[in-house]
């Protein structure tokens, strides 16, 4: 048992909803009590689905218990097919009906439905979300994709994106036109968009573009060994990834690269000397671990921050992930609990966030500014305008997005000039973010009269700050307070020293120089 | 429309068709929403399975709290396998969990759909633990689980819940039963006081250690339509009822309060002065929101078990007709007088099979649809105009100040209709 108060995912059912909506022409009957319906909710108001997603729920009641929630099952399994003649089904029982052990794939297979209908075992006191989708998606792939003709011109299925997605209808558009300027077709997209009929010919593409491991890999390792056919292990987010991306598809679909670089803007907005300023600020990063992974690569490489914590929330990204974070001389930080991010934040003591949307609530109760990379999604998050993040464009918005909550260049260097006017003092908050504007009090200058009783209590263990320089310190703006702090310190125990004066804080400034 | 006057023949012995299929509504696990926000030295301990926590937190939407006062024990396979670890293991979080939160004085243990299914026996929990933990928390435990409780019921089983533990009184009071915000609370107790009752105890209170007792001698009237268990805990501690229409709108408050005022022997030259100028300020109110809703249809999917009372108010003071008034369950004891008030015509129903109730929705096409969040958009997409269900349990809308804004809900959906325009001008 363990104690939840958020959770970064859902249970694998919703997992298997997010396939199932996603496509057409599908149906899934879950074997469910009354309420589990709330998750039709996520799909119509998160995403403004203009569909209920295509599920009936059997809905049992206590009463049913003792008696026959077996035929009730079937009833309803009957009555979906009836009603809403798919090509194909998938059945399964979300965490209650688990318990119950009534078997919805054997019972859905004894009724001799006159489609093909695909059982799911999805355990939900084990598994979460991801898995669900990841889980139902093979399955669907292996009840219903057959050995055909491949394409006579080149072709690739794009695999992965599903209902309730970070930006995956976006996504979809940009890497279509990329890869039809190299000249190859997009086969089927599955599951977005994708009907059982299209499943049927996954085999006729040449390769499989794997947009997100989290939902697709299981699928694509299927079709590796099953249908002879590669796919791509480069998730194409950020300009260096879509770089990597475009060489191996090059390879794969033995086609010439080509990429529109016209389109291309973050390499010159980040060269341009107003991004000056952006040069080694402290970002923390905790997402889902494709992107997550793909954010850090940005982040150092292409937007020139200091990658200061690395995580993700999904278990079955751990392995990669680790070893990326050590790459960068750091531990990842695995895990579901939001209480424990949020702990890691505070003692990381970042300029900027990028993470999930738990990440920007963290970040507006630290004063952190936070940019969102990655899933769980927010209704803000299915923005009305063209915004992926992958390839060309998604490059693009990346750069806009992760610049846009922070202080800008040219207003750095203003607060910088005004630090202690009455307007960027101290109390008026670090982020422009939700904190109020509080007007200075001029009769009484906080700076000047420390309590002698704080100085030991802002110690990191050893080290004291005396007084003079907890002052100084003051005055340093406060976006670059936090690791003039830090520096100091390090600094500081590498000298050997157990006190900070003014002196130590200067000599730890020319010693940081850059 | 003359409020005076009862229809010829109202709907208490119309025929109710009985479904059963898919229910499109919530879990009473979802009541916690609310409850936590009135009961605020109190913390909702769900014991059930990520899907519990999952529905908590996308039906509140609740990224925003720090640390919510509601959380969920979820339960693993460990649990599953062997009955004794699942009560050590609850032990040991809420133990952790009181630790953490020294501002907690009341602890609800939550059962849902899997403790339920496994009989975990959360009432010997809640004992146990009651000990453990006196005299600082009270634990208590209420199922709000799928398989037995629909979206409001959860918040009957807990005020339920409550009553056994109540201590014992024998002054005469009146105690008012249902959550409501806490202006709302303040309004009916200030015109109570205006007539003279001012021994005045509402259920749930709003901190632990607000007086609260019942007796024989206490008589009550519900808040809102959907607390049937509760009412029968009541009775079951020997308070007495006050049937009554309720407090939605001017014609619904003004029943309501002369139900109590009868109780307690106001005379009407008073229940006049009191009542006089507020009525006549809701009924001004839902006028001006009225007027986009006169002669408009209305159909209810079953949701809050508010059904009832609403369409008597939009039919008698908003000028609608209604088509058909599903709910998830009919009180007929708790409903009577708003049946008596609300004219025969439309379906009454009761449970659901919401396949076979967007069939007839979609035949009848009416101007406005009541329906869950899972519904409405994909109605909108259809043409249907619609009104989240769940406004009217997160939204003050008893009593005479807020019948305006009621009637504001109905009415808005259809104001934006008209005014979105997105055509070419010419």
């Amino acid at each position: 048992m363990k104690l939840t108060l958020w959770t970064y995912e859902g249970p694998p059912h919703v997992g298997a909803m997010r396939v199932a909506t996603a496509m057409k022409g599908l149906h899934y009957v879950l074997h469910a009590p009354q309420g589990d319906t709330y998750a039709d909710l996520l799909f119509t108001m998160i995403e403004r689905r203009n569909h209920r997603p295509p599920v009936t729920y059997t809905t049992f009641q206590a009463r049913d218990l003792g008696a026959d929630t077996a035929n009730l099952f079937k009833t309803a399994c009957q009555a979906a097919y009836d009603r809403f003649q798919p090509e194909a089904m998938i059945v399964g029982a979300s965490c209650t009906a688990e318990l119950i052990q009534d078997d919805p794939g054997g019972m859905a297979e004894m009724m001799g439905l006159p489609c093909p209908v695909i059982a799911l075992e999805l355990p939900s006191y084990q598994r979460k979300e991801n898995f669900g989708a990841d889980e139902t998606f093979f399955q669907i792939t292996r009840a219903l994709a057959k050995p055909i003709d491949k394409t006579a011109h080149v072709s690739c299925n794009l695999i992965g994106p599903t209902a309730l997605g970070f930006r995956h209808r976006d996504d979809i558009t940009e890497l279509t036109g990329m890869l039809a300027d190299m000249g190859i077709a997009v086969n089927v997209c599955a599951p977005y968009g994708a009907s059982p009929s299209d499943i049927a010919r996954l085999g006729a593409a040449h390769f499989n573009v794997l947009m997100y491991p989290e939902t697709g890999e299981s699928a694509c390792r299927w079709m590796e060994r099953e249908l002879g056919l590669p796919f791509t292990k480069t998730v194409p987010i950020g300009v260096g990834a879509t770089r990597d991306f475009i060489c191996e598809v090059s390879v794969l679909g033995n086609v010439p690269q080509a990429m529109d670089e016209e389109r291309l803007r973050l390499p010159w907005y980040s060269a341009s000397v107003d991004s000056t300023y952006l040069t080694g600020k402290r970002v923390f990063i905790f997402g889902d671990g494709t992107h997550a992974a793909a954010a850090a690569r940005i982040a150092r490489d292409e937007m020139g921050f200091e990658v200061v914590g690395l995580g993700c929330y999904n278990r079955e990204m751990a392995r990669p992930l680790r070893a990326l974070a050590k790459a960068y001389g750091l531990e990842a930080l695995i895990t579901d609990d939001y209480l424990e991010v949020e702990a890691a934040i505070e003692a990381a003591a970042p300029e900027m966030i990028l993470g999930t949307q738990m990440e920007r609530m963290i970040g507006k109760r630290l004063g952190i500014p936070c940019a969102v990379i990655s899933a769980p999604v927010h209704v803000q998050d299915f923005p009305a305008r063209y915004s992926p993040q992958m390839g060309i464009e998604g490059a693009n918005v990346i750069f806009d997005t992760w610049v846009h909550p922070l202080v800008m260049g040219l207003e750095e260097h203003l607060l910088h000039m005004f630090r202690d006017d009455f307007e960027f003092h101290d109390a008026a908050g670090a982020s422009h973010h939700g904190g109020q504007h509080v007007a200075k009090d001029a009769t009484k200058d906080t700076a000047e009269t420390p309590a002698p009783a704080e100085a030991p209590a802002k110690a990191s263990d050893v080290l004291v700050w005396l007084a003079d320089a907890e002052r100084e310190l003051k005055k340093i703006p406060f976006f670059v307070r936090g690791k003039a702090r830090r520096n100091t310190e390090i600094f500081a125990s590498q000298k050997g020293l157990n006190e900070i004066g003014i002196d130590t804080l200067y000599e730890a400034k020319a010693h940081y120089a850059r | 429309m003359s409020f005076d006057t009862p229809p010829s023949t109202g709907c208490r012995e119309a025929p109710v068709l009985r479904e059963r299929g898919q229910h499109e509504v919530f879990c009473g696990l979802t009541g916690i929403i609310w409850l936590h926000r009135k009961m605020q030295d109190a913390f909702f301990l769900v014991v059930g399975s990520r899907t519990c926590a999952h529905l908590l937190q996308s039906a509140a939407g609740v990224m925003i709290f720090a640390e919510p006062r509601f959380g969920t024990a979820i339960l693993e396979e460990t649990d599953l396998a062997g009955l004794a670890d699942a009560q050590v293991e609850l032990e040991r979080e809420v133990a952790r969990l009181i630790a953490r939160r020294p501002d907690i004085r009341q602890l609800f243990l939550v059962g849902s759909c899997p403790s339920e299914v496994i009989k975990l026996d959360l009432a010997r929990a809640a004992e146990r633990l009651s000990v453990q933990h006196a005299p600082h928390v009270r634990v208590l435990n209420y199922s709000g689980s799928g398989i037995e409780t629909t979206f409001t019921q959860g918040e009957d089983a807990c005020l339920a819940s409550m009553v056994p533990s109540l201590p014992e009184t024998d002054a005469r009071q009146l105690m008012l039963v249902g959550a409501l915000p806490d202006v709302v609370e303040d309004q009916a107790r200030d015109l109570l006081a205006q007539m003279g009752i001012t021994d005045v105890a509402i259920l749930p209170a709003r901190r632990a250690d607000d007086p609260l007792s019942v007796g024989p001698n206490t008589v009550f009237a519900l808040l809102q339509p959907f607390l049937g268990d509760t009412l029968a805990a009541l009775e079951r501690r020997g308070a007495r009822h006050i049937p009554a229409p309720f407090p939605f709108g001017a014609e619904g408050t003004t029943g309501w309060l002369r139900a109590v005022a009868d109780e307690f022997g106001v005379d009407d030259a008073t229940f006049e002065r009191v009542t006089a100028a507020p009525r006549d300020r809701a009924t001004r109110a839902v006028a001006q929101a009225a007027e986009s809703l006169r002669g408009k249809s209305i159909f209810f999917f079953p949701d809050s078990q508010l059904e009832i009372p609403l369409a008597r108010f939009l039919t008698r003071e908003c000028g609608m007709r209604a088509i058909e008034v599903g709910t998830p369950f009919l009180h007929k004891n708790i409903l009577g007088p708003d049946l008596d008030l609300l004219e025969a015509g439309p379906q009454l129903t009761e449970g659901q099979d919401v396949e076979r109730q967007l069939d007839r929705c979609r035949a009848a096409q009416p101007d406005l649809t009541v329906c869950g969040l899972g519904l409405a958009n994909p109605l909108e997409a259809e043409r249907l105009a619609t009104k989240w269900a769940i406004e009217l349990v997160f939204t003050p809308v008893h009593f005479y100040e807020q019948a305006g804004d009621l009637a504001g809900l109905f009415s808005r959906p259809m104001r934006r209709r008209a005014a979105l325009k997105l055509g070419a001008a010419s």
